[in-house]
Parts: C-alpha cells; sequence; structure tokens
C-alpha cells in the first residue's frame, strides 16, 4: 500500500496534528524541524567524555563491566595473542575473524585454524576490529559489513575485539561525528553495535552471571600501531 | 491482556499474603536504587542530562507527525517497510500477516511491553505460530503463562525453586538426576534450549527503545544479547514500537541512553545496544532479508493534547517501580495490566480507560519519589491526582467512599462548619485517649486501626492553634 492511500497511516497522522492544534505542516515548517536531522548537533557531553587519557579511562571502564583488556604494540602481535587468549580460556585453537588484509596479511601459528564468513552454531571464538572505542563506558563500537557480519559479536562463547588506540574517542557524540565523517549524514551501516562488556543476566534472584545468550568473555586487544 | 486492574484491592490483599512473593519483593528492594545512586554519583551531570532528555522528548513531542514521517522515509530508503496501525487489534493482525507471508513456523522474541500490551503471543499461538520469548525473564513467566511483573525484571516475583520447577515441567529431555538449584545451572539450561530456537526461527519478533528519524535506525538494549540473535537470525524481523518511541537525531538517542540504564539497573549502559537500519543489504553475509516496522498508537494520540502528555516521555526504565512503595509491597501483578507502578497507574487508564482501573491512580501514597527519580521528569504524582478527580467527577469508585468525600466537600466547604466539627471531634477523641494516648479500636475506623493504633489528637486543632499562636506574635 502507498503511504498515500493508507487510512490507518492518514487517521493516526491527523489526530496528532489535531492534537497539536494544527494541520498538516506546510514545507516550510517541515523543513524548519527537520533542520535537527539536517545537521545533528550535540546535546549536553558530560565532562567525563572529555578526560585527557582517553586510554587508561577505557581500559578503567571497560573491566569494571567484566571485560579484559591487553595493549599491544601492533598487528604482528595480534596473532599470538589470540592464540594466548584461546588457550588460557581452555577454549579450541579455531577461530571466526573478519575478512579484513590486515588480518589476513598476518602469520597465524600453524595450529590456530582461522576461517572468515558468518558465524555458525558451533563457533567458539572471534575475532573483529572495532571501528571506535568511546572511553565514557569502555564501549567498543563495531559496523556490520559484507565482511564484517554481526552474527561474530554474538553467537561465540568468546568475543575478541582489536581496538587500534588511534580510534578510541570521549564520548558517545565522538563517535557519531566519525561515522558520518565516513559514511556521510543520515547515512547507517545496517548495524551499529555497541558493546560494553561481556552477555550477562541478573533474571533469577538477581544474581549476576555473565554469558546469557552472547558472549560470555569480551576480550579487547588495544593497538598502539594504527 | 484481559485487565484485572478492577480488582485491584482485592488483588493487593492476596498478594500482601502471598509468601514467596513477598520474599521475592524482599529480596528485590533497594537493589536497584542503590545501584542507580551510585551510577548517578559518578556523572555529576545527571541532572543536567535529565533536563537535556526532557527537552528532547518534548522538542520530539511537538513535531510528532514531522519525525514520523521523516523516520518513515529512512526506513523505506534502507529498504525496510513501515506500517501504521491504530489499534492492538492492527498490530496483531499486520504482524500475523508478515509471519504468514514469510510462511513462518518458529518465531522468536525479545522482550517487548508493546509486545505485552498488543497480547501478540497468544494472538501468535491462536493463529498456529510457536513464538518463543528469548529473555532469560521472559521465557520462564512464558513457561510459567504468566505476565511479567516488572518492566525491565519481569520474573523478578519468581524464586530459583520457582524457575526450577518450571524448567523441570517443560524441558523434556532434561535428566532427572541433572542439578539445577543454582541459577548458573538454569542459565545453562536455557541457553542450550534458546540457542537452538534462535537458530531455527524464520521470524524475529523485537520491540524498540528508541526510533531515529535522522537514519531510520530502531534502536535496542539488552543485556543478554538475546534481541541481537532474534533479530539476525531470522530471515524476516519485525520491530514493534509506539509512536512516542521517536527522537531526532543519533545525538539525542545518545543522551537519553545516559539516562536510561542508570536509572534502570545502575548500569552505565547496557551490554549491548544496537542500532537497527534496514534489512541485509547487498552482499551481507548475515542479517534478515526483510525488515518492518509497526508504529503502534493504541490511544496515545490522543494523550497528546490533553492533561497526560508528559506521560509519552516515558522510556520505561522502571525507576518508578523501583521506589515505590506500593509497588515493593504488593509487587506488579496486582496492578492487573501490562504496566504496573507509577508509571502503570497513569498510563493504564489512559489506554484502556478509566472504567475498572480508577483503583490505578488510588493505589500510591503520593509521596513523590517517583517524580523524584524519573530521568524524563514526569510529574507522576500530578497526574495520579488528575486521574482521582477525573473518576470522581465521572462518579466511579466505591459508592461508601464517594458519600464519605461528598459529606467531607460538604463540611469543608463551609468553614464555620468545619471548624464546629473538627474542633468537637478533636476535643472528645482527646478526653478519650488522654489515659492511653492512643487507639486500639475506633468505631468507623477499623480500616486504620486493624493493622496499627491511632494516636489521639491533642485536644486542640491545628487551625486553633495556629490562630492562637499568629495572634500572640500580632
Amino acid at each position: 500500500m502507498t503511504a498515500a492511500a493508507d487510512p490507518a497511516r492518514a487517521a493516526m497522522l491527523a489526530r496528532i496534528q489535531n492534537a497539536l492544534g494544527r494541520g498538516a505542516p506546510s514545507e516550510e515548517q517541515r523543513r524548519r524541524v527537520l533542520q535537527r536531522c539536517a545537521a545533528p548537533s550535540a546535546n549536553l557531553i558530560p565532562a567525563r567524555g572529555r578526560e585527557n587519557d582517553r586510554i587508561a579511562q577505557f581500559i578503567a571502564e571497560a573491566e569494571r563491566v567484566n571485560a579484559t583488556t591487553e595493549r599491544l604494540a601492533g598487528w604482528s602481535a595480534v596473532p599470538a595473542a589470540v592464540a594466548e587468549t584461546l588457550a588460557a580460556a581452555g577454549l579450541p585453537p579455531r577461530l571466526r575473524m573478519v575478512d579484513d588484509a590486515r588480518l589476513a596479511s598476518l602469520a597465524w601459528p600453524a595450529g590456530l585454524a582461522v576461517a572468515t564468513g558468518k558465524s555458525v552454531d558451533g563457533d567458539r571464538a572471534s575475532l573483529a576490529i572495532a571501528f571506535a572505542g568511546i572511553a565514557e563506558t569502555g564501549t567498543v563500537m563495531l559496523l556490520s559489513s559484507p565482511s564484517s557480519p554481526a552474527t561474530l559479536n554474538f553467537l561465540p562463547e568468546m568475543h575478541i575485539v582489536i581496538l587500534p588506540e588511534a580510534v578510541i574517542v570521549g564520548a558517545y557524540e565522538d563517535a557519531w561525528a566519525n561515522l558520518r565523517a565516513a559514511l556521510g549524514v543520515g547515512v547507517m551501516p545496517r548495524v551499529v553495535n555497541w558493546i560494553t562488556g561481556p552477555s550477562r543476566t541478573a533474571d533469577i534472584e538477581q544474581t549476576l552471571l555473565l554469558g546469557a545468550h552472547g558472549p560470555r568473555l569480551l576480550h579487547i586487544l588495544l593497538l598502539a600501531e594504527a | 491482556m484481559q485487565s484485572k486492574a478492577h480488582t485491584f484491592t482485592a488483588n493487593a490483599r492476596a498478594a500482601l499474603a502471598d509468601e514467596p512473593l513477598q520474599a521475592a519483593l524482599a529480596r528485590f528492594q533497594g537493589g536497584f536504587p542503590v545501584k542507580r545512586r551510585a551510577a548517578i554519583d559518578r556523572l555529576p551531570e545527571f541532572d543536567a542530562l535529565r533536563d537535556a532528555g526532557k527537552a528532547i522528548k518534548d522538542a520530539t513531542l511537538a513535531n510528532l507527525d514531522i519525525y514520523l514521517e521523516q523516520f518513515e522515509a529512512k526506513v523505506i530508503a534502507a529498504g525496510g517497510h513501515v506500517h501504521w496501525c491504530e489499534d492492538a487489534d492492527a498490530a496483531r493482525q499486520t504482524v500475523i500477516d508478515l509471519c504468514r507471508e514469510a510462511g513462518a513456523k518458529t518465531i522468536t522474541k525479545a522482550k517487548s511491553m508493546i509486545g505485552e500490551e498488543i497480547a501478540i503471543n497468544e494472538a501468535l499461538a491462536a493463529a498456529g505460530f510457536t513464538p518463543i520469548e528469548t529473555d532469560l525473564g521472559e521465557y520462564i513467566i512464558q513457561l510459567r503463562d504468566e505476565a511479567p511483573s516488572h518492566i525491565i525484571v519481569p520474573a523478578v516475583h519468581l524464586s530459583k525453586e520457582q524457575v526450577a520447577e518450571s524448567f523441570r515441567a517443560h524441558h523434556r529431555d532434561l535428566p532427572a538426576e541433572r542439578p539445577l538449584s543454582e541459577p548458573q545451572a538454569m542459565l545453562d539450561e536455557a541457553r542450550a534450549i534458546l540457542r537452538q530456537a534462535f537458530l531455527t526461527a524464520d521470524v524475529g519478533i523485537t520491540g524498540a527503545n528508541m526510533l531515529i528519524a535522522e537514519t531510520g535506525s530502531t534502536v535496542l538494549v539488552t543485556n543478554e544479547g538475546n534481541a541481537d540473535l532474534t533479530q539476525t537470525l531470522p530471515r524476516m524481523q519485525i520491530v514493534i514500537a509506539s509512536i512516542e518511541k521517536v527522537v531526532p537525531t543519533l545525538e539525542d538517542a545518545a543522551t537519553v541512553l545516559r539516562l536510561l540504564a542508570r536509572s534502570a539497573t545502575g548500569q552505565e549502559l547496557s551490554v549491548y545496544t544496537t542500532f537497527t537500519t534496514g534489512p541485509k543489504r547487498g552482499d551481507d553475509l548475515d542479517g534478515p532479508a526483510a525488515f518492518h516496522v509497526i508504529l503502534l498508537d493504541n490511544g496515545r494520540s490522543r494523550m497528546l493534547g490533553g492533561p497526560f502528555a508528559e506521560m509519552l516521555r516515558c522510556i520505561r526504565c522502571g525507576a518508578c517501580l523501583n521506589h515505590c512503595p506500593v509497588y515493593s509491597a504488593v509487587g506488579g501483578h496486582a496492578y492487573g495490566w501490562v504496566y504496573p507502578g507509577p508509571m502503570g497507574s497513569v498510563l493504564t487508564p489512559n489506554l484502556i480507560g478509566l472504567a475498572g482501573t480508577s483503583d490505578l491512580p488510588n493505589a500510591s501514597t503520593l509521596c513523590g519519589r517517583c517524580e523524584e527519580v524519573c530521568p524524563m521528569r514526569i510529574p507522576l504524582p500530578r497526574m495520579l491526582r488528575q486521574l482521582r478527580q477525573d473518576a470522581f467527577a465521572s462518579g466511579g469508585g466505591p459508592k461508601p467512599m464517594r458519600a464519605g468525600l461528598a459529606a467531607w466537600a460538604f463540611v469543608a466547604g463551609r468553614p464555620w462548619l468545619y471548624r464546629l466539627a473538627t474542633g468537637l471531634g478533636v476535643r472528645i477523641l482527646g478526653l478519650l485517649g488522654r489515659r492511653h494516648g492512643r487507639f486500639r479500636r475506633l468505631p468507623g475506623a477499623s480500616g486504620w486501626t486493624a493493622v496499627r493504633d491511632l494516636p489521639a489528637p491533642a485536644g486542640r486543632t491545628f487551625q486553633a492553634l495556629w490562630t492562637e499562636r499568629n495572634g500572640a506574635r500580632r
């Protein structure tokens, strides 16, 4: 059904306009109101989104919510760090990772089976690359794409996220500004995931348990190299 | 869901006598308020953020039609569909038609209060589908065929023993000798069962915490990750959201998110905050092929122009429930419909009518804590008082109460009579109660004295003392 021919839509809009004490808005009214969407601006940003040492703040906030972190010099240190993380958690040496040239060119240890593609049942660990880290709450921001399927963030027990220190921002608003700089105003990837610690529930007698449906472990590799 | 709000008094009495429920409420009490306090102490700008949040919602509601149309245009541009539904019937029918179109059998669901409001699970089951709730708390109450008793922790009224019992009753492959006494064992069991549901579902239904006009995105927060599996794995996603959920921009959403989790659970941010824009794109390897948003009105456009318009700022954090002495005493089910606590006592009469729900605005001490903690600064006590007036004006309420109020109004409207009556009453009660200073029993006041003593008045009225004091000053 086209929008114009939908009687329910027309009735709902008319009731809203009636309640607002005006008829359908003029083009001029509409344009003025939607200026807010065309040129978005930040509301109040709290001081904790403007701290000087964003890296230290990010690590502290992420660890408060049960994520683990590790600082590495650069990309070449990733394979060994991943292998050790899996071994330490008692997970088999198998990894589902995003399809990225920076990862493909690395020297992966012979004993570690790496695969790309979407995540499937039975995947125990995954490796993704964050678009941004948000220091105010220790949040990693991931974007879905053909090379970075969203299932990697949710199906496996262990989620390992690479976060170049250069993309750590202070506040949520900074992350949105960087996303618009990359994609344009009003354009979104299919899914943007903000992830703040591993999955949890407290639905049974308020007992906090990690690993409800999503990953039980969230390990963040901070890279000094961009 | 058939409302049982008209029997609130009986519901409340039963709840007070329900020992497992009282134990569960005692366990619950204090937890969230303490965590909320701690989270706010770490964010000095919290009150200023409340002002910002209120301003965002007020600005959006003042041009709600424009923002909804903009949201719709962006969803369509991203390849999705928007369905405008005037009431619960229309929303249910639309969801059922979409599920048929998808050739669905199994439908996973992520917790949604709009889903409860339109009773979507019952409708889907009646139409031959198998809806499965995936939030752990919702899953538990679905097994027990119960309604949520709290808007963010739906199974808060249950003990772990009751949960274990439900799992044993419904999970046929669960060996009797497997221990199931601790929450971890129950979570492992539920995770295994629900993982299969996620993988086999044809349609995923979620709610939305917000809709963003700028981008056509729906925003959903969870701690478990169940909503993300619900929306990513099936071939169709249906988002059910009410019209007041729209905000203009990503920045506006960020401001509201700074308030939401802190007010709800005392977390700084929920674990998963997901912004979804349209269906799977060209070369995507996962995600639903079809993406539908149901925009539900169900009485909200009527509220917009009236004395309850500010209620449409509500972000469903549950802070007013967590801080309410009445909710803490009787739990959520006593309220009789979908939304309990102070927010529910305002919303329910507005959505399903004041007839049969007029006990709800009276189920409040008007202590004001709900308004104090509301992140959107909704004047809940004022609205509860307004509803009491509306109920009285429309002839609602029990006869003895109406007669009592009429008698009181008659006396209070005549100052000489009021002074005479209160002066006499206070003097007589003061004399009678002189010995003990309180009454164990008093004719006509058994409702009070059944559970506590009534202090005896000192023998003179407040007005008399006031006049004397002011006269002395002059």
